[in-house]
């Protein structure tokens, strides 16, 4: 187990910088730099001006030598300051992190209590009315784009009905501010909810049909067992190994964050960070925030493989000799 | 178990319990726009949102005001060289320069008590003049080159050069000396250690009606009035700017009382308020200001097909400009005949202006040799067929679908348009700026007003591989009369001769046509019906200027 846990963690390190060094070379590869767009912003930068800048902000040089200088400094700790918040880097992705997981968390979590039982119902009755209005249920949330989703919705509960906020995040404080956090989570989380459980789903479904034609199964019905016992005794822990998989690669994008979700419910999150870094060329930000969406996507995975040993006991980390 | 059951029942009641209808009242007013300032510092990185929020918290010495007249806000009286209070000089150098001298408001205060002085003018010229402070645009302290202290309140700047605009200092953004000074002991790192940033909601960082009470980064900022305001107090007990990126959902967030307004100046797109303000006249009054965003067309003067100046009066004349803002813009956006919005005094109306006319088009083309038709494409004697590429930046639907009429109306007179549109980050970071478009480059340009068009239309402003692609004239237009005038307008202090000067830059501009204007792009200011006081300028300087005037009648 140690010995699986330091070679992940050494695949990990080098899959990071791997990373990292891409992520620069990819920006550094854009055209213009931070100060072409500070100039589209105020024309009267003069030609000096923009070279003072450059210089100013370490841009002039080569970008080999600039990501050497940024990841020298990272090993020591010092991720430096966001170029367009002017503040060091973590400052401002943990309010943005936090905004996410409650954003994310909630309806990852939702998807997966609604998706689970979902796809266990239309397993165990296959081809039947409940699994067809299922499926029709499941393919709608795929199939409707997120924006229009969350437009939908915008429309129906904040425009007609006049009952949840149609987007931002509360100015109270305190309890009244809880509440009010609560009530603008409602729809986003809804949004992104229905457009998750579609795959979740689906993937349940395929897993326990697959499981429930096993030969086990069909040793534990004649014993007697009941169709519940059958599921949640032997079925599910085998179906389920599959779905972690999918799962787990959904954990980095937990933090990564919903772009487009998080734009139209004016959402500070980690999608909207990462875009405005990108679109911004800052570089320590937006270096930072993928990062930090790999190495928990890495995490997803370390995790899954864990729990696949616990769902399956003959998969063990131990090496055997074939 | 009933207990939980009832708790469980209360806290979804309590969930879906209706949101009030904001609906402005003199309590609150919840603005919408469409950006979230970066950073609240007014001098390092433009930026519109926070252009518009520091406008309510702090005062420029000068600005322009709705009739676009220099006016003085943090200042008592504008100086002028009538007046005795501006009085030219020459430099140590011996050049022509200028002192002018400027009073602050008596009664201007921070918001934590301490006056506004001219500590904080001398402070704000050390920040601004130091290369490393991270100050984007440093032009006007650069000129600066001395300041004397009259008093607490008074003092005279010393510019090293002598313009017509000698008296504006309109981006000269006071600092608070008090609190900003101990940051800037390091210049280097100061852009990251500044108050602004590190401690926003301190009050002595403003001084205006308003003092920034909460910020919510990336969503809101929540504004209270300044007890220590020196003008008329302002209306609302609290304002609350709300940055909504998406704006479909901005629009949402209006009908559903999320927000109470949408600003004008970072706020729908014109299709967007066009349709609005039809479906909702009767709750909502929406204004139209067209202003200084000037949306155009760059021809590419080293195309050898397009350095012919009668193939650009053609492309003019083949195109319905009068019918494409009517049409499409319900004749919101006025079209343009020049660069200068006719607002502007220097506005030149005798400027030559090309109807549309299919046939004067014609004979333009075939006069230059173009009359060779081939499956409808014009050829000249030579074969060369008459083609140009055309780009702009994708996403953008307006531009796109006034590209695809523009390139159907240019087919009808034998004109072949090929669209190549690319992201805005390409098409301004490479494109224009190193002069790769081919033929035709469609965008916008902000100005100012009476704003020297010297870096668009000096030859010496070609971005070039020599000058490492320095400057804004993408159209390589070189006229030896238009250098010469853009070289002595700046220092014109008469305004007759100036305005002599202006009517004769618009007049080579319209002739020589190194750039095909548009129109000139309105802003829509979504208002409730009994809010007062908002007026559009239709520049650059916000209309939260004069947030004190804004009241609301039910």
């Amino acid at each position: 187990m140690i010995q699986f846990v330091l070679s992940r963690l050494a695949q990990s390190t080098v899959v990071l910088l791997i990373m990292s060094f891409t992520i620069y070379g990819l920006m550094g590869l854009m055209p213009g730099d931070p100060i072409d767009l500070m100039i589209t912003s105020d024309p009267k930068i003069t030609t000096e001006d923009a070279a003072r800048l450059r210089e100013l902000y370490g841009l002039n040089a080569p970008l080999t030598d600039r990501y050497w200088h940024w990841l020298t400094n990272a090993l020591k700790g010092d991720f430096g300051f966001s170029r367009m918040f002017s503040r060091p880097v973590f400052d401002v992705i943990w309010p943005a992190l936090g905004n996410t997981l409650q954003l994310l968390g909630l309806s990852f979590l939702l998807a997966l209590v609604i998706a689970i039982p979902l796809g266990i119902i239309a397993a165990v009755k296959p081809y039947s009315k409940l699994d067809y209005a299922i499926n029709l249920f499941v393919f709608a949330g795929i199939s409707v784009p997120p924006f229009w989703l969350a437009l939908l919705l915008i429309t129906l509960f904040s425009v007609i009905f006049g009952i949840l906020p149609a987007g931002g995040t509360a100015e109270a404080a305190g309890v009244a501010g809880v509440w009010e956090s609560a009530k603008y989570l409602i729809l986003p989380v809804a949004s992104l909810t229905i457009a998750s459980i579609g795959g979740h789903t689906r993937y349940m479904r395929a897993s326990m049909i697959e499981t429930l034609g096993n030969d086990f199964i069909r040793t534990a019905r004649a014993k007697g067992l009941s169709w519940y016992q059958v599921i949640t005794g032997h079925a599910l822990r085998n179906a389920l190994i599959p779905v972690v998989t999918v799962v787990a690669l959904d954990f980095g994008y937990l933090f990564s964050g919903a772009l487009v979700t998080e734009t139209i419910f004016a959402y500070p999150g980690m999608g909207k960070l990462i875009f405005d870094a990108i679109m911004g060329n800052d570089y320590n930000l937006a270096l930072i925030t993928l990062l930090l969406a790999t190495a928990l996507t890495l995490f997803g995975n370390f995790a899954a493989d864990i729990a696949y040993t616990w769902l399956d006991p003959r998969l063990s980390f131990r090496k055997t000799r074939r | 178990m009933h207990l939980i059951k009832r708790l469980l029942f209360l806290s979804f009641a309590l969930l879906l319990m209706p949101v009030p209808a904001l609906g402005a009242s003199k309590e609150k007013l919840v603005i919408g726009i469409t950006q979230f300032p970066s950073t609240f510092h007014p001098n390092i990185d433009a930026m519109a949102a926070k252009s518009y929020i520091h406008a309510m918290v702090a005062r420029p010495f000068t600005t322009h005001d709705k009739n676009w007249n220099l006016v003085c806000l943090l200042c008592t009286q504008l100086p002028t060289i009538e007046n005795g209070m501006a009085k030219p000089e020459k430099t140590p150098e011996g050049k022509d320069g200028i002192a002018v001298t400027y009073a602050i408001h008596p009664k201007a205060t921070w918001g934590d008590g301490v006056p506004v002085s001219t500590k904080d003018v001398l402070f704000t010229w050390r920040v601004g003049r130091h290369e490393k402070s991270g100050i984007g645009n440093i032009e006007l302290y650069r000129s600066l080159y001395k300041i004397d202290v009259l008093s607490d309140k008074s003092f005279t700047l010393h510019f090293d050069k002598l313009t017509f605009d000698y008296n504006g200092i309109n981006d000269f953004n006071l600092l608070p000396a008090h609190i900003d000074e101990a940051n800037f002991s390091d210049p280097e790192t100061y852009k990251n250690k500044t108050a602004y940033d590190t401690d926003p909601l301190n009050k002595g960082l403003f001084f205006g009606p308003y003092l920034i009470t909460d910020i919510a980064s990336g969503s809101h900022v929540i504004l209270k009035p300044n007890p220590t305001w020196y003008g008329p107090p302002p209306k609302f007990d609290q304002i609350v700017v709300r940055a909504i990126g998406n704006t479909a959902a901005l629009e949402a967030n209006l009908l559903s009382g999320g927000i109470d307004m949408i600003a004008g100046e970072l706020g729908l797109t014109i299709d967007q308020a066009i349709s609005f303000e039809k479906r909702h006249r009767d709750k909502y009054n929406v204004i139209f200001k067209p202003g200084l965003i000037y949306e155009h067309i760059d021809l590419n003067l080293e195309n050898p097909l397009l350095a012919d100046v009668r193939v650009r009066r053609a492309l003019v004349h083949a195109i319905d400009r009068e019918t494409i803002s009517e049409r499409l813009f319900d004749g919101r956006q006025p079209v343009a005949h020049t660069s200068v919005n006719p607002l502007d005094w220097v506005f030149a109306d005798d400027v030559p202006k090309y109807e549309f006319s299919p046939d004067k088009a014609n004979a333009l083309l075939d006069e230059a040799g173009w009359n060779t038709r081939k499956r409808g494409i014009r050829h000249n004697a030579q074969g060369e067929k008459l083609t140009f590429e055309i780009m702009t930046t994708a996403g953008n639907r307006t531009r796109e679908l006034v590209q695809q009429i523009l390139q159907s109306q240019w087919k009808s007179v034998g004109i072949e348009i090929t669209i190549k549109n690319e992201p805005a980050r390409v098409f301004f970071g490479q494109t224009m700026t190193e002069r790769r478009y081919s033929g035709l480059g469609m965008y916008a340009w902000m100005s100012s007003p009476e704003n020297v068009p010297r870096t668009t239309l000096h030859s010496n402003h070609i971005p070039t591989t020599a000058n490492n692609f320095t400057g804004q004239n993408y159209t390589a237009f070189k006229n030896a009369e238009m250098d010469a005038l853009l070289e002595r307008i700046e220092t014109e202090l008469d305004k007759t001769k100036r305005l002599e000067m202006w009517r004769r830059i618009q007049h080579i501009y319209a002739e020589e046509l190194p750039v095909i204007p548009l129109y000139f792009r309105a802003s829509a200011f979504v208002l409730p019906k009994g809010l007062t006081g908002v007026e559009p300028t239709g520049h650059q300087y916000s209309t939260t200027l004069w947030i004190e005037n804004w009241d609301y009648q039910k």
